[in-house]
């Protein structure tokens, strides 16, 4: 694992690179698991005990 | 095939991963997942979800053939992580992101494990825990069965490890309907079936590289003629196991024509294959043809070569039949 500060113009890309497409799959995962609690319970889904 | 072969298996090194010699890109990561033959499950295992004949909500089937893709990569990541010392002596391998130096080896594990684990656990949640329990076992078997134990141990790697590779079909249907009735085996056994002729047609004009490698791929510890003694015994029994479907109630007259007249091709390369002197001197693959892809080799491999090319067409072929008279609903023959 490089150090951020003293990493060149390609590392720094590819960090980048790497950043982003981390933070996309972890977005997608929460609207998958949203979108699917919704579709699996349905109207149910404020139907329960607190 | 006896288990116990006396092979020339690899030893695993203490720490076939080093370091990453150059920045890893979001690419090398994606190429870690083996997207080519990602494709190639998500195909089967949409099919086996289409074929089961039960309504699912878009969406969810959706997610379906997601965490099976996203399992099947996570599955290529183990293996590319725990073969790192194998891919970097053969030349078809040699430039994926662990032995090339682009990805660090417990980057593609913890890749692969954590890619396991969401995967298993969203089809879980999503549709069932029989399709998440298969899907578990298929990424078990292929990582742990398969490439920790059989492929540097037996010469059968392939024929008990193409087992993962033909589940996908029967984790769809189960996604689809909570149950694997024989239908949905019946998908397997023709994948099942198909691996060993499929992958030893390759392994004849690439045995150099596994020789190397100390893999015990079936021409470097049965020799070429063997290997296509077999080849021609599995294709005896896959290309008759094809046309199983049109009599229980799984394949149409479509399917059937295709199984057939597909199936005499296949046996036709076969015994041409069982005939020729594929796999001996003078038919390995060079570097130049290795920049052409899998399919340039010399004139002696040709008919290995052929075979190898039709055994992916025929079998996209039977499943894209099955999966359009399943969406067209078109009417199965169940000839029995």
């Amino acid at each position: 694992m490089s150090d951020p500060a003293s990493e060149s113009p390609v590392e720094a890309k590819a960090r980048r690179g790497r950043n982003i497409a981390l933070a996309l799959g972890l977005v997608i995962f929460v609207v998958l698991v949203f979108v699917v609690t919704i579709v699996r319970l349905g109207a149910s889904v404020a139907n329960r005990p607190f | 095939m006896a288990m116990t072969e006396a092979v020339p298996t690899a030893d695993k090194p203490v720490s076939p991963q080093g370091a990453a010699k150059a920045p890893a890109r979001w690419q090398d990561f994606v190429q870690l997942l083996k997207p080519r033959v990602m494709s190639l499950v998500v195909f089967t295992g949409l099919t086996g979800l289409v074929c089961a004949g039960v309504p699912v909500h878009p969406f969810l089937a959706g997610v379906a053939v997601l965490c099976i893709a996203v399992g099947a990569g996570a599955s290529g990541a183990l293996n590319m992580w725990y073969d790192a010392d194998i891919d970097a002596q053969m030349r078809r391998t040699r430039g994926r992101p662990v032995p090339a130096g682009r990805v660090q080896g417990a980057d593609a594990l913890a890749l692969g494990v954590v890619l396991s684990l969401f995967s298993v656990m969203l089809m879980g949640m999503a549709l069932n825990w029989l399709a998440a329990g298969l899907l578990g076992f298929t990424i078990v078997f292929y990582a742990v069965v398969y490439t920790m134990w059989l492929k540097r141990w037996t010469a059968q790697n392939i024929v008990i490890g193409g087992l993962a590779g033909a589940l996908p079909p029967v984790i769809g249907w189960a996604a689809a309907t909570g149950t694997v009735p024989l239908n949905a085996w019946l998908l397997c056994a023709i994948i099942f079936a198909w691996t060993p002729p499929h992958f030893w047609a390759l392994s004849l004009y690439t045995s150099e590289d596994y020789k190397k490698a100390g893999v015990p791929m079936m021409p470097v510890v049965a020799g070429a003629a063997s290997t296509r003694k077999q080849i021609l015994v599995y294709s005896l029994i896959f290309t008759p196991l094809c046309l199983v479907p049109a009599f229980t109630g799984l394949g149409g007259l479509a399917y059937l024509a295709v199984a057939g007249l597909g199936g005499v091709v296949f046996l036709l390369l076969a015994f041409r294959l069982f005939a020729s002197h594929a796999g001996e001197t003078g038919a390995e693959r060079n570097d130049a043809q290795d920049a052409q892809g899998l399919y340039d080799v010399r004139a002696g491999a040709k008919d290995a070569r052929n075979l190898f090319a039709f055994s992916i067409l025929y079998l996209t072929l039977l499943f894209a039949t099955l999966l359009v008279e399943h969406l067209m609903g078109l009417k199965p023959l169940e000839l029995l």
